[in-house]
């Protein structure tokens, strides 16, 4: 049997699955017209420039250019809701299976990237809030400011060049073989290191300037008063309350992080969702792109969510109804 | 408000780079020392050496007067598309407050949708479809970040609709556009220049991002991202082809993160980052 809190847990997520469908719908519309608003046929994108006029006919027939909008519109989502993902325009395989292929290498990438951050990114911040004003606390500001100014793909070339060409310790390009878990990881490493140095960056500003303000606080003073010891001060109180504004920004950052690991493939030539994505808007493969623009949706929505759950996790005063 | 914003370092620090930067890319053309375009196959991919202090590339062009150079284009495009996006996103988020009812709600939803999608994915797909180019560079880069700008704009216009003194201006005769411009838009300026500031770093990031894919501006014009590009072919033999450009957009955005921060420090005393 399920205790009620739990009920009202499971029945909240249920919820905020329900409020996410319009989200997903209103990027699958955005993308769709945007899809079809691009310059050039996507018929002749996938037979090329020199194509018969009859053999672009019969593929607008095939694609179902020649239907009205809505009708496309339609089918578009028929076949998404069917888990159909369709046929890439350039080669003909199935987008499904590419993407398939690719996912893993972007999960363990990104996850590893939010992983790194937030084994690092807050106990930093901590610690630069309680040592404020030290060299120290300088040291982590200007680090946190550089990793918010700097380019993915900047960062992963300087680690390239020092851990790779320099010092030749990994490998430069590729993921690595997912079933060989020594190779996978010797692979991941240094594109996991730059997008880690990212997202600890966000999270240590974020950490500091949280600590910073709990640090202030009036309950934290009573604590003090009441002779409890400074580590239990800390945190008992100080942390948790301090943790709840960093997990709404781990969320948004992780976000921008599915951004910058866009880049970081590109740079380490890395197979991945981004790198895929990238790949298909050189070629004008359209139903490849807009596929991955579901699945990036998807990503964002269930970010959302376990950023949700995770506040009502840490923050007693949230409930669940 | 001066005051608080002097007395904080890092902004200082942020804007004396920020000048140094404009500096250099309106000095540009008379302070390169060689042409950005011209080629001297004799000297490719020479290192830094006197005359040409951060070498020379793959085609023979002096790197120090691109990165000058392709100083121009990330601030141009920066500078642009923040105010492409802030004339839209204040629009939206102003009128949408301002009229309230199905309007606001349908601009409201649609821009916490796009708020919550990774800005660099929706640059990349904008960019896709557009093609690329300077122009369209810079609407993409606008389009992207209208949204934020229209949260901005939309919290406070809502409060200010509902203040007495708008509505003493409206019991007088005043219209719509009077009271947007005499009440609404100089209540929210302030916090919008702050948020601009945050967003021209963002902007020269993504600008350098879409350049190095090779969505941006077309070469061979200049610009840090694309310099890094060509570089990045060089990695072993030639490493400064893309370190160097790449420290110019570190710099610059920190730069303006740091004018940002310490803006935002002002608007808002009580975060402290």
């Amino acid at each position: 049997m399920l205790r009620a809190g739990e009920k009202a847990m499971i029945a909240y997520i249920l919820r905020r699955m329900l409020v996410s469908v319009p989200i997903l719908l209103v990027v699958l519309t955005l993308v769709f017209l945007l899809v079809r608003i691009a310059p050039g046929d996507p018929a002749v994108a996938a037979l090329g420039d020199y194509a018969s006029q009859e053999a672009v006919e019969r593929m607008r027939q095939r694609m179902g250019l020649n239907k009205p909008l809505w009708m496309q519109y339609v089918d578009f989502l028929g076949q998404l809701a069917r888990g159909d993902l369709g046929r890439s325009l350039i080669n003909d395989v199935p987008v499904s299976q590419q993407i398939r292929r690719v996912l893993p290498y972007t999960l363990e990438l990104t996850g590893s990237g939010i992983f790194v951050g937030l084994l690092f990114g807050i106990p930093l911040g901590i610690v630069t809030a309680l040592r404020r004003n030290t060299l120290l606390d300088y040291a982590g500001r200007i680090f946190g400011l550089a990793g918010l100014s700097v380019p993915a793909f900047y960062l992963g070339i300087l680690l390239m060049l020092l851990f790779a060409v320099e010092l030749d310790l990994f490998p430069v390009v590729g993921g690595g073989e997912l079933s060989d878990l020594r190779d996978n990881l010797h692979h991941l490493f240094l594109p996991a290191l730059s997008l880690g140095l990212i997202m600890t960056a966000y999270i240590t500003r974020m950490a500091r300037s949280a600590m910073l303000e709990v640090l202030n606080a009036d309950y934290m003073r009573t604590a003090r008063a009441k002779g409890l010891q400074e580590r239990v001060v800390l945190i008992r109180h100080g942390l948790r309350t301090a943790l709840i504004p960093v997990v709404s920004v781990v969320g948004v950052y992780s976000i921008v992080l599915i951004g910058s690991s866009v880049m970081t493939e590109v740079v380490f030539s890395r197979p991945g969702v981004g790198k895929l994505m990238v790949g298909a808007m050189k070629q004008r493969d359209y139903t490849t792109l807009q596929s991955i623009m579901v699945i990036y949706a998807s990503f964002v929505v269930i970010i959302n969510l376990i950023t949700d759950i995770a506040y009502g996790l840490i923050d007693p005063r949230i409930r669940y109804e | 408000m001066w005051v608080t914003f002097k007395r904080n370092r890092t902004a200082l620090v942020g804007v004396v780079l920020a000048v140094v930067v404009i500096l250099l890319a309106i000095l540009a053309p008379w302070i390169s020392p060689h042409d950005p375009l011209k080629q001297n196959v004799y000297h490719r991919l020479k290192g830094p050496e006197p005359g040409h202090p951060l070498g020379v590339d793959d085609f023979g062009r002096d790197v120090l007067s691109r990165v000058l150079w392709g100083a121009r284009t990330s601030l141009v495009v920066g500078s642009a598309s923040v105010l492409v996006g802030l004339m839209v996103g204040t629009l939206l988020g102003i009128v949408a407050g301002f009229k309230g009812g199905r309007l606001e709600y349908v601009i409201m939803r649609a821009v916490d949708v796009l708020l919550s999608f990774p800005t660099l994915i929706m640059g990349l797909m904008v960019m896709a479809i557009l093609g690329s180019g300077m122009t369209k560079l810079i609407l993409a880069i606008g389009i992207v970040m209208s949204p934020r700008f229209a949260r901005v704009a939309h919290g406070p216009t809502l409060s200010i609709r509902e203040k007495e003194f708008v509505m003493a201006a409206r019991a007088t005769g005043a219209d719509d556009l009077w009271i947007l411009r005499h009440h609404i838009l100089p209540n929210i300026l302030g916090e919008l220049l702050v948020m601009a500031s945050l967003w021209m770093a963002t902007a020269i990031r993504i600008e350098a991002n879409l350049s190095f894919i090779g969505l941006g501006v077309s070469p061979p014009t200049p610009t840090w991202g694309n310099m890094i590009r060509d570089g990045v072919k060089w990695l072993t033999n030639a490493p400064y082809l893309s370190t160097f450009p790449g420290l110019a957009i570190l710099i610059t955005v920190m730069a303006f993160n740091m004018v940002g921060d310490g803006l935002r420090d002002v608007a808002d005393p009580k975060l402290q980052v």
